[in-house]
């Protein structure tokens, strides 16, 4: 087991925009808890105007050229295709895919990689929903509307997952470039995408609990217009997977 | 065979099953006219007991705002003694519980 994980390479992929203190938090975190692992962090940045880029760079200095890439392009153009761009570049055996804002923590990247060697899992997804992982920074209106969207996608869609909306997640290399290509969706309805995509080709996805911290202080607002979309991500869903 | 073709033939095996029913009269026909209101109803109640089941079981993890900002602090401690530039900017994480 040990010597499958010290031959195994891990491609992160972390899209940034204005993460100028982020990134530099979590590449540190990274290195703190992957001390044993094989793997390079790449950082897709979409023009970002306070100095990102130049960050990276410095970090680059720090740690080494072949462990931080630097793929950045010159405006935003979203998340799906910020990942499709990471993965032309990755040259690991898997991808990770987390964001920057430190939502997600890298101390749970060992259990992603533990999970998928005992399992041999197709995708590891992180999960806040069960017990062992958890939100902190969500008030009630947050948790119900969370809740209820998780719900109505459980009974609509019968998705091998218990969070859908999740973007913390290891992919084998060539799952994710089969998955990537068959989605069109913007945002988190993207995230749901994926995932039932891969759970209808019958991909073998197991879970991990973690735990999120909702990065703005106070409440996370979800509006009107947030809801319909997701209404609209479901039938979109429900009618093409 | 997609998820929606799925669902659709599963309804339409409910709704054939619904007609023999009202065809058979075994069950008086006044009740099985009634029978897909009561499915839909049982529905609405399985979906409203699922979200407060849920929210009343919600994981919370209050510690790891703590936890985060400890790291935080060790993180731009390493940085700063390494020359990397990150500025004063404070991150702002909920602590209240």
């Amino acid at each position: 087991m040990a010597e499958e994980k010290e031959k195994n390479k891990y491609s992160i992929i972390i899209p940034t925009y204005n993460e100028r203190l982020n990134i530099a938090l979590i590449v540190y975190l990274i290195f703190k808890h992957l001390r044993d692992v094989d793997f390079e962090i790449i950082v897709v940045d979409d023009g970002s105007p306070d100095g990102t880029q130049e960050i990276v760079k410095q970090l680059q200095d720090l740690y080494g050229e072949d462990r931080i890439l630097l793929r950045a392009r010159a405006k935003k153009l979203g998340l799906g295709t910020a990942y499709i761009h990471g993965l032309k570049h990755a040259t690991g055996d898997f991808v990770v895919i987390m964001d920057a804002d430190l939502s997600h923590h890298p101390k749970y990247l060992p259990s992603f990689i533990k999970k998928q060697l005992e399992t041999n899992a197709s995708i590891v997804t992180g999960t806040r929903y069960v017990k062992g992982g958890g939100v902190h920074g969500w008030n009630l209106m947050r948790k119900l509307t969370s809740r209820g969207a998780n719900v109505l996608a459980h009974t609509l869609l019968w998705p091998g997952v218990s969070d859908l909306t999740g973007s913390f997640r290891l992919y084998k290399k060539s799952v994710l470039e089969d998955v990537i290509c068959s989605c069109v969706s913007k945002g988190y309805v993207f995230q749901m995408e994926m995932i039932v995509r891969a759970t209808r080709k019958g991909y073998h996805i197991e879970e991990v609990p973690i735990t999120f911290v909702d990065r703005v202080f106070g409440t996370s607002k979800l509006g009107g217009s947030e809801i319909v979309e997701y209404l609209k991500g479901l039938v979109y869903l429900l009618l093409t997977t | 065979m997609k998820h929606v073709v799925k669902i659709l033939s599963l309804l339409l095996a409910v709704s054939a099953f619904w007609i023999t029913l009202l065809q058979a009269a075994i069950v008086p026909q006044s009740h099985t006219w009634l029978l897909p209101i009561y499915f839909v109803v049982s529905l609405g109640c399985y979906g409203l007991l699922m979200v407060g089941i849920g929210i009343m079981q919600f994981p919370t993890c209050p510690q790891e705002s703590v936890l985060l900002n400890h790291d935080i602090a060790e993180a731009k401690d390493f940085l700063s003694t390494n020359g990397i530039d990150i500025g004063s900017v404070t991150v702002l994480f909920n602590t209240k519980a």
